[in-house]
């Protein structure tokens, strides 16, 4: 194996996963130029939202959600240098485990989305391919798209995502998954949890974010 | 009413400043494409004014139309028009002559989304068959692409559009009309990149703050025009480019479609080339003068709409200033 692989290509940023970093196992995260963007600019905006990321990463875990370590960034490069998660992607777990593990996964990832909101952070691209199990923990990767926000519109948005790709990737178990899900939600959010679902099922009426049913299962 | 093979359709376009007739067969030949401007005195569009204008010029732009055409009114076989969306009394004075039209020739009337018909005289215009289209005016800012039956909107301005940005900061900066071409040319002259905000929110983009800041720096004194107007060009495009990106990458469309009246400019151009070039996608573009507002765009989608069975009542043809084009069902682009 080559210590420095590609192992992901996206709108905005490149991934490598390197073996040996100072003897480390790390992902390095790097946004890529934009050809077409004013130099000047571009750089500007890709260091300030490699700070913006790790800052919000961090801010997940004093919320209680656990994300990786960042072990470096460096802005002017528009990198970072994380821990290497070694598990699997909750997408690829979940419909091969028992029923009540399964549900159990669920209420757990409604508890940490709902420690997200509560500290006033939007994930942005909340879905189970953005969800990394190790053992008993449940790594919330990819804060790319993440903003702070306590608006019920984001708060709405980020359910509708998890629900989306409950429908098109889980569908066996949508509606006891999202059971579980909202269950671990309302536990942390309490009262505010109401105005969220409703604001969900307002934009899935709202049908802008209606796609191709067979490519819902997200990144690329 | 009997299928008819050849149709032919006459377009009415009123949302805004400009009052278009176009006259479009179904095998999608422009007969004729007519457009008057409405250039307020001073200050933007004043929408009541704007639609007087429309009113008094409505029966010479109609003449010249069939005119320029060579058809009498009795070929006309549809009429169509801009039902929304638009300003209120614009979008009025064009639904009023239109159904005057069909009343009077006993023809069918077809009510278009004006944002949908930019998006299928694009189509038509630049062979593109099933493209993202970035649709930029001075009325309407958003990236769409057609998904199970509709035109998804996959980002969108959150206030204002960025023609209107471009049009009242020239009007501010005291450039002459029209401001868009005007804060181009004189951007070309500059090469400073001067910081103002840039605000895209999700797949959402915002203007008005962008356009506060320029204004301030303008009043402020403290930088030349010239950077000022290069440096709000290359944010505003910027912004733009970025959600065209993503909703590229998301929709993975092989084409990219750069249409409305702000396609004119060759630095937003340039950077839908770049983007697409990236992508893989080809680059495409709609000549101008139907890019801009105009008649044929709505008569070619009336003829559309027509030929999969809608219609129209007059008795409730009234306009919708806020009409969404993903509200509407397209059912032409699931028989091709």
């Amino acid at each position: 194996m080559e210590k420095l692989e590609l192992i992901a290509k996206g709108a905005e940023a490149d991934i490598w996963h390197d073996i040996d970093w100072n003897g480390k196992d790390v992902l390095i995260k790097k946004r890529v130029r934009k050809l077409y963007r004013h130099e000047e600019l571009d750089n500007q905006l890709r260091s300030y939202r490699t700070i913006h990321e790790a800052l919000i990463m961090h801010r997940a875990k004093c919320a209680g959600v656990p994300t990786p370590l960042i072990y470096q960034v460096i802005p002017e490069e528009a990198v970072i240098v994380m821990e290497y998660i070694n598990g699997e992607k909750v997408r690829d777990v979940i419909n091969f485990v028992g029923n009540e593990k399964r549900k159990e996964i669920f209420r757990k990832i409604g508890i940490q989305t709902g420690r997200l909101h509560k500290s006033g952070i939007i994930h942005g691209d909340l879905t189970t391919s953005n969800m990394i199990k190790e053992k008993a923990i449940i790594f919330f990767i990819d804060f790319g798209l993440a903003e702070l926000s306590s608006e019920d519109e984001k708060r709405g948005v980020d359910l509708h995502l998890m629900r989306r790709m409950l429908v098109s990737t889980h569908y066996m178990f949508e509606e006891e998954l999202f059971k579980a899900f909202e269950d671990g939600y309302r536990s942390i959010m309490g009262g505010e949890a109401e105005a969220v679902f409703k604001k969900m099922k307002e934009i899935e009426k709202r049908g802008r974010y209606v796609e191709r049913e067979n490519t819902l299962d997200g990144d690329s | 009413m009997e299928k008819k093979e050849h149709l032919i359709c006459l377009g009415i376009e009123s949302t805004a400043d400009n009052l278009g007739i176009g006259i479009v067969s179904s095998e999608g030949k422009i007969l004729a494409n007519e457009v008057e401007v409405h250039i307020p005195k001073t200050g933007g569009i004043h929408p009541r004014e704007a639609a007087q204008h429309h009113a008094s010029e409505f029966g010479r732009v109609l003449e010249k139309a069939l005119r320029i055409a060579k058809i009498g009114s009795k070929e006309i076989d549809l009429i169509s028009f801009s039902q929304g969306p638009g300003l209120g009394p614009c979008l009025r004075t064009g639904a009023t002559a239109a159904r005057a039209l069909a009343v009077y020739l006993n023809i069918p009337l077809i009510g278009v989304n004006h944002c949908i018909a930019h998006v299928e005289i694009g189509r038509l215009m630049s062979g593109a068959k099933d493209p993202l289209t970035l649709y930029v005016s001075g009325g309407n800012t958003l990236i769409t692409a057609y998904e199970a039956g509709r035109y998804r909107i996959f980002g969108e301005t959150l206030d204002i559009a960025v023609g209107n940005c471009l049009d009242t900061f020239a009007r501010e900066a005291g450039l002459p009309y029209p401001g868009g071409p005007a804060v181009e040319t004189i951007a070309a002259k500059g090469n400073l990149l001067l910081s103002l905000p840039y605000i895209v929110k999700g797949m959402d983009l915002s203007f008005s703050g962008l356009l506060t800041a320029a204004v301030l720096k303008l009043r402020g004194g403290q930088c030349r025009l010239e950077d000022l107007c290069f440096s709000l060009q290359e944010v505003a495009f910027a912004m733009l480019g970025e959600v065209t990106e993503r909703a590229l990458a998301h929709t993975k469309k092989h084409e990219l479609l750069l249409t409305g009246g702000v396609a004119a400019n060759k630095r937003l151009r340039s950077m839908i080339q770049l983007i697409a070039e990236e992508h893989g996608a080809a680059s495409k573009f709609v000549p101008q003068k139907f890019a801009t507002d105009n008649g044929a765009m709505i008569a070619w989608t009336g003829i559309l709409a027509y030929v999969s069975g809608l219609r129209t009542d007059v008795e409730t043809s009234y306009i919708d200033s806020n009409w969404r084009m993903d509200e509407v069902e397209v059912p032409w682009r699931s028989l091709n």
